[in-house]
């Protein structure tokens, strides 16, 4: 199996590349590359984000036709992608961190700032939160409910359709902070920071 | 809900980590790679690698030893020490930090913290913050490993720096330091309600109702420490366990 993360130069992925590595350790063929003719030929792709949801999707688009190759593995071919961070926020419609951006359009919502309450609630939300499961997903096999994921955000990815929506997490509201839609896996919080059990949601992903 | 954080902090020196009294007389530790790796497993929320002698003696990081560190720690990583420049904060996250913490650098221009904040997202970006006590309820920001006065109000320079991008703030106190005496808890109170960003408490703990008192007397969201923890008076878990049968929210 060959498992792709791409590296598109949005900010800082080498605990992503490092946890992986340390699950896939043989079992894997894994790549960091964004190169089009790799990732056609692929069979998961791992999509990481950090900064801005504008600087992540300036950063994609900056490298020609790795948007429409993503969108070819992703939705044409219904292949597994893992969008983690921003790299989830990216599957929406439209972005307001900075400016108003366009994102990828796969599921369909958007992504802005958590309601803070009038500053009741620090920004970033920076730590370990518990997350709550809504639905069974193919990424939280043996992952109990209410385990502890590291966090660290101010935007959050709200969708229209709710029925994408595998768990959420509590900071001032309810967050969404993973999606499953079909072949699409979306982590708000970082797993490849979170310990014994992120590792196992890689792990989970790679075993798909 | 989100938990506070406990962070085991590795002051790193010639590859080595050591722990002074008030920033000096410094006493070796152990191997931060070691180390890193015990409180990962062990743990630990995140794990804070600190070059302390680096922005004195102005030299680069240890990258190699950063390196290492961070194949050790799935847990998120700060390091900091000698951050200057963009190209610094690069090197960092190459070797594998996930968030750097500038010191020295922020204060001498704090269009830095703008820059790098703008670069990296704000989520990696912290700045220390080393100040001392000049007269009641009246904190300086010192700088250079605690080596050089500012003349800058250490309240009025969190708040800039927050507006600046920054999206932590490492708080030590440097009157508290290694006195094994607790939080500065005043000065901490008067940092947290200054700023909407995340606190993290250094500086003075002795023992766990310290690190009890930074979170709920401080307001902090996260307590750092050193010595309690690398000469083994406790470890990661018992503190833990510890705070939480004071119903202070931790993961465990």
């Amino acid at each position: 199996m060959k498992v792709i993360i791409v590296d598109y130069q949005s900010g800082n992925i080498s605990s992503v590349i490092s946890s992986f590595t340390e699950v896939a350790k043989g079992k894997v063929n894994l790549e960091v590359t964004s190169d089009i003719k790799k990732i056609k030929s692929s069979d998961k792709i791992v999509l990481p984000g950090q900064g801005s949801f504008k600087s992540c999707v300036d950063s994609l688009n900056n490298i020609n036709g790795l948007a429409d190759a993503l969108e070819e593995f992703a939705i044409t071919n219904k292949k597994p992608l893992l969008g983690i961070c921003v790299g989830l926020q990216m599957f929406a419609d439209v972005g307001y961190e900075e400016a108003e951006t366009k994102g990828l359009g796969w599921i369909s919502g958007k992504v802005s700032k958590i309601d803070n309450q009038n500053g009741k609630f620090k920004l970033p939300h920076i730590g370990w939160n518990e997350i709550e499961i809504q639905k069974e997903s193919k990424i939280f096999k043996d992952i109990k409910n209410k385990s502890h994921m590291y966090f660290v955000h101010s935007y959050e990815f709200v969708p229209e359709d709710k029925s994408v929506i595998s768990a959420s997490t509590d900071y001032s509201s309810k967050i969404v902070c993973a999606v499953e839609k079909e072949n699409l896996f979306g982590t708000q919080f970082h797993p490849e920071k979170s310990d014994k059990t992120g590792l196992k949601i890689i792990d989970n992903f790679l075993k798909l | 809900m989100l938990k506070n954080r406990i962070i085991p902090c590795l002051d790193v020196k010639n590859g080595r980590v050591v722990k002074g009294i008030n920033f000096v007389e410094l006493k070796d530790a152990g191997d931060p790679v070691e180390q890193a790796k015990i409180y990962s497993d062990g743990g630990a929320d995140e794990i804070c690698f600190l070059d302390i002698t680096a922005s004195n003696e102005n030299r680069d990081i240890i990258i190699d030893i950063v390196r290492k560190t961070a194949k050790e720690c799935f847990v998120p990583l700060t390091v900091g020490g000698g951050v200057r420049t963009i190209q610094n904060i690069t090197d960092l996250l190459l070797a594998g930090a996930d968030k750097v913490s500038i010191n020295t650098a922020a204060v001498k221009n704090v269009n830095f913290v703008q820059e790098a904040s703008k670069k990296f997202g704000s989520q990696c970006i912290v700045v220390a913050i080393d100040a001392k006590m000049i007269s009641d309820n009246k904190w300086e920001v010192f700088t250079h490993g605690g080596r050089n006065k500012t003349g800058i109000d250490a309240i009025k320079f969190a708040k800039q720096i927050e507006t600046s991008g920054a999206g932590e703030i490492l708080l030590t106190s440097m009157d508290k330091d290694g006195t094994k005496s607790g939080y500065d808890l005043e000065l901490l109170q008067e940092i947290t309600k200054s700023v909407n960003i995340p606190v993290i408490a250094s500086g003075g703990v002795g023992n766990l109702d310290h690190l009890y008192d930074g979170i709920i007397k401080g307001g902090a969201s996260a307590v750092l420490a050193a010595s309690i923890f690398h000469y083994g008076e406790f470890t990661i878990k018992q503190t833990k366990e510890y705070l939480k049968s004071k119903n202070v929210p931790v993961r465990l």
